[in-house]
């Protein structure tokens, strides 16, 4: 048996180019850094209380930036060394022990946990640094800080932890961090209510992670990545496929994918700052890392994939109809969120050849959706948290640098070329017309699938862009026509402070380069081969420059539909009544109606039933028992009157028919 | 002499007796009742080693003698006691136990 387990780990490699790991050695070991320094960051602020007022949140911008410090002096690090030493493990301690068995706690440095760990530390940063001005009036900006912290401090936990319980520690630091940051304002009753959503559905999903890892260990007796992984290429495949699942399940709560999407709506109700957090840096992408990272086991268990790749595909599709609808800006864009993840999950359904793509894009996305979250927390800034964009238009005029800023995220999220999501996308949807090594029928759907939510991505995004920016003004005191005015307060549209602004421009320029500079020799896919492994690509079953061409096609119309229904015509204030499908989107296409209908009342009656069983079996056996001791004994108390007399009486009354029944028996 | 007239006699003595402590309510008068009967065994036992020629019953009467000897100092000094504390001699009186 000893001599077994060597040889599996040996055969374990699975796809050409995967790398060993090897001992973390030299400025990697400073990796704990990482995670130490904004959990202190969190620490100092929770615990030192009103006395940090002053200088918490310029601390928690510190905390946060000396992590993308130490993070970029990794990446430099690995990137000095040569490919197939890229993967480095970092022994921290020895966390349990328990007879023959011992689990220690690493940390794993190689090119995807990296590349998690400069997007999380460097939007992350960058939306400290907004935050100082975005909360500057808040009178809670410290404990905002700490939390923010604390949630840079779980993400990157998350992905750098080697084993999957570590994991599990950061997966539900962030789904703590997030119910925190939901529910910052939780004074107003809605607020608390969409916190407490966000962190019942995030436990639906760790119940999926847990069963995850306990199927693991009892397979494979371990849960470390590198065991783990080794063993799992001669394991069975009905094992692999029911751990992929719980691991899908898992992702779904985290990344908000379908059925598990119904949270991140609501999510918006926290600070804007936070919205751009979880939305593109240190939560929802969480989904996507655990599947990437657990390739190995999908790579025995081709079903669990199939199943990732088709509610990627959902919910692509699901989120770009919502976001249709939306009058919220806020809402669209998490609506927009939930359709970019699904094109990462779709990516990553689709094997080998989507995992490098799904990375790529959600680098991408990362700074695209955090720099347009941040524009439309400064409209936000600028028009007393106005949210609704019937109550915007023509914003290009006020707010020039955030009109730019959130143009370039636009056009990025389009997929125009040459801008970021051109060249992660692209990649997506030319992978799922290669799903399946390009027969059968998966490359059609799922190609047709990422092609159409592309067209209806750029409606919408035009949609908001338009709505914001252009047409004509329909905020408050200003004429909307000729006989209707809004009688409310008058509207001062301004420009946000440099402090927002900078961080916008950054996030603008990576939205304009990151992807294309990433894209050159397909440097990100090299980049990311010692964990995903070399994969030779098929032909997709439409010619490349097809698929381009056809996606530009419906992407330029998607674009100038909305551009001659929201900026060429008037835009009403009060929203039409609408068709079925917009009425049906704009209610989320009834997710919360068929939640309540499937889960939360069924679940309401079998705990109403099970507390009625309780109190009237469990309960009325014990005390229908005590009652029945209880009535005895007031009848037998009759019989003791307390007067001497009656009790010689009884004494005589049975002296004498006892002597009765002896001289009966006798004669 | 018919030595059955002692017994029926005793029963008679023993049945006062009996009557006396279930109907009075008076504690002495109670007590005089258990005396009565004590005193009709105490004819009944006599009675009977005549009967027999055995002197166990007679001895046996001795025995309860002593006996009601000893209960009358301690039934007495019960008496007193609650007479004491309750100013009055009923039995029915004598109910602190009941609820």
């Amino acid at each position: 048996m000893t001599s077994v387990l060597p040889a599996l780990v040996m055969s374990g490699s699975q796809v050409e180019g995967v790398a060993a790991a090897v001992p973390a050695t030299g400025v990697l070991s400073l990796a704990w850094l990482l995670v130490a320094l904004p959990l202190v960051g969190a620490a100092v602020l929770l615990l030192a209380g009103r006395r940090a007022d002053g200088w918490g949140h310029w601390f928690g911008v510190a905390a946060s930036g000396s992590a993308f410090v130490v993070g970029a002096v990794l990446m430099v690090a690995t990137l000095g060394a040569p490919a197939q030493e890229r993967v480095a493990d970092l022994h921290l301690f020895e966390w349990i022990s328990a007879g023959a068995f011992t689990l220690d706690a690493g940390l794993r440095i190689d090119p995807l946990s990296l590349t998690f760990v400069m997007l999380v530390t460097f939007v992350g940063t960058l939306i400290h640094v907004y935050s100082v001005a975005y909360m500057e009036h808040d009178t809670s900006r410290r404990r905002f800080f700490a939390y923010l912290n604390l949630f840079v401090a779980a993400m990157l936990l998350l992905v750098l932890a080697d084993s999957y319980v570590l994991l599990f520690v950061g997966w539900e630091g962030v789904g703590l961090a997030s119910y925190l940051l939901i529910g910052f304002w939780n004074h107003d009753l809605p607020n608390a209510v969409a916190a407490k959503k966000a962190f019942v559905a995030n436990r639906v999903g760790d119940v999926g992670l847990l069963v995850a890892i306990m199927i693991l260990f009892a397979a494979f007796g371990a849960t470390d990545f590198e065991t783990v992984f080794g063993l799992a290429s001669g394991a069975n495949e009905g094992l692999l496929t029911a751990a992929g699942l719980m691991l899908l399940l898992a992702a779904c709560g985290k990344s908000a994918q379908f059925p598990l999407q119904a949270w991140l709506g609501d999510a918006m109700a926290g600070p804007t700052p936070v919205s751009a957090l979880i939305h593109a840096a240190t939560m929802v992408t969480a989904g996507v890392y655990l599947v990437v990272r657990s390739a190995p086991v999908y790579e025995g268990a081709p079903n669990a994939l199939l199943v990732v790749a088709i509610v990627g595909a959902i919910t692509l599709i699901f989120g770009a109809v919502v976001g249709c609808a939306k009058d919220d800006i806020k809402k669209t864009l998490a609506a927009s969120t939930m359709s970019q993840i699904g094109y990462m999950m779709l990516a990553a359904g689709l094997g080998p050849i989507g995992y490098a793509f799904a990375i790529f894009h959600l680098l991408t996305h990362g700074f695209f959706k955090a720099g347009m979250f941040l524009g439309a927390g400064s409209v936000m800034h600028g028009m007393h948290n106005e949210v609704d964009m019937r109550r915007y238009g023509a914003l290009r005029r006020y707010m020039k640098i955030t009109w730019i800023t959130f143009g370039l995220g636009w056009l990025a999220i389009l997929g125009v070329p040459p801008f970021s999501g051109f060249w992660s996308k692209d990649k997506i949807i030319e992978s799922a017309f290669a799903a399946d090594g390009g027969t059968g029928w998966q490359p059609w759907v799922f190609g047709t699938v990422a092609l159409v939510g592309a067209g209806i991505t750029a409606f919408y995004m035009s949609r908001l862009f338009f709505m914001t920016f252009h047409g004509s003004s329909r905020w408050p005191g200003h004429r909307v026509s000729e006989t209707e005015t809004v009688d409310e307060p008058v509207q001062d549209p301004h420009e946000s402070p440099a402090l927002m602004i900078w961080p916008m421009v950054v996030l603008a320029a990576g939205s304009v380069a990151l992807g294309g500079v990433l894209a050159i020799g397909n440097a990100f896919e090299h980049w990311l081969e010692p964990v995903t492994g070399h994969v030779e690509h098929h032909d997709p079953v439409l010619p490349i420059p097809l698929i381009i061409t056809l996606t530009l096609v419906l992407v330029i119309a998607g674009a100038f539909l909305a551009w001659r229904q929201y900026a060429a015509s008037p835009v009403a204030v009060v929203p039409p009544r609408g068709s079925v499908l917009t009425r049906a989107a704009r209610r989320d296409l009834y997710q919360d109606e068929v939640n309540e209908g499937l889960l939360m009342r069924p679940g309401q009656y079998l705990t109403r039933s099970l507390v009625y069983g309780d109190r009237q079996v469990v309960d009325g056996s014990v005390t229908g028992l005590a009652r029945v001791v209880a009535g005895s004994g007031e009848l037998a108390r009759r019989w003791q009157t307390g007067y001497v007399r009656s009790y010689a009486a009884t004494m005589v009354i049975g002296v004498v028919l006892l002597a009765a029944v002896v001289l009966a028996f006798r004669i | 002499m018919n030595l059955s007239n002692y017994l029926v006699l005793a029963s008679v003595l023993f049945s006062i007796g009996a009557m006396a402590v279930l109907l009075r309510r008076n504690a002495i008068i109670v007590f005089m009742g258990v005396e009565l009967m004590l005193n009709a065994a105490n004819l009944a036992f006599v009675t009977f080693a005549r009967m027999h020629g055995d002197l166990s019953g007679q001895v046996m009467a001795f025995f309860v003698m002593v006996v009601a000897a000893a209960e009358v100092v301690i039934g007495l000094a019960i008496i007193l006691a609650i007479f004491r504390t309750r100013q009055s001699a009923s039995v029915d009186d004598v109910n602190l136990l009941k609820s």
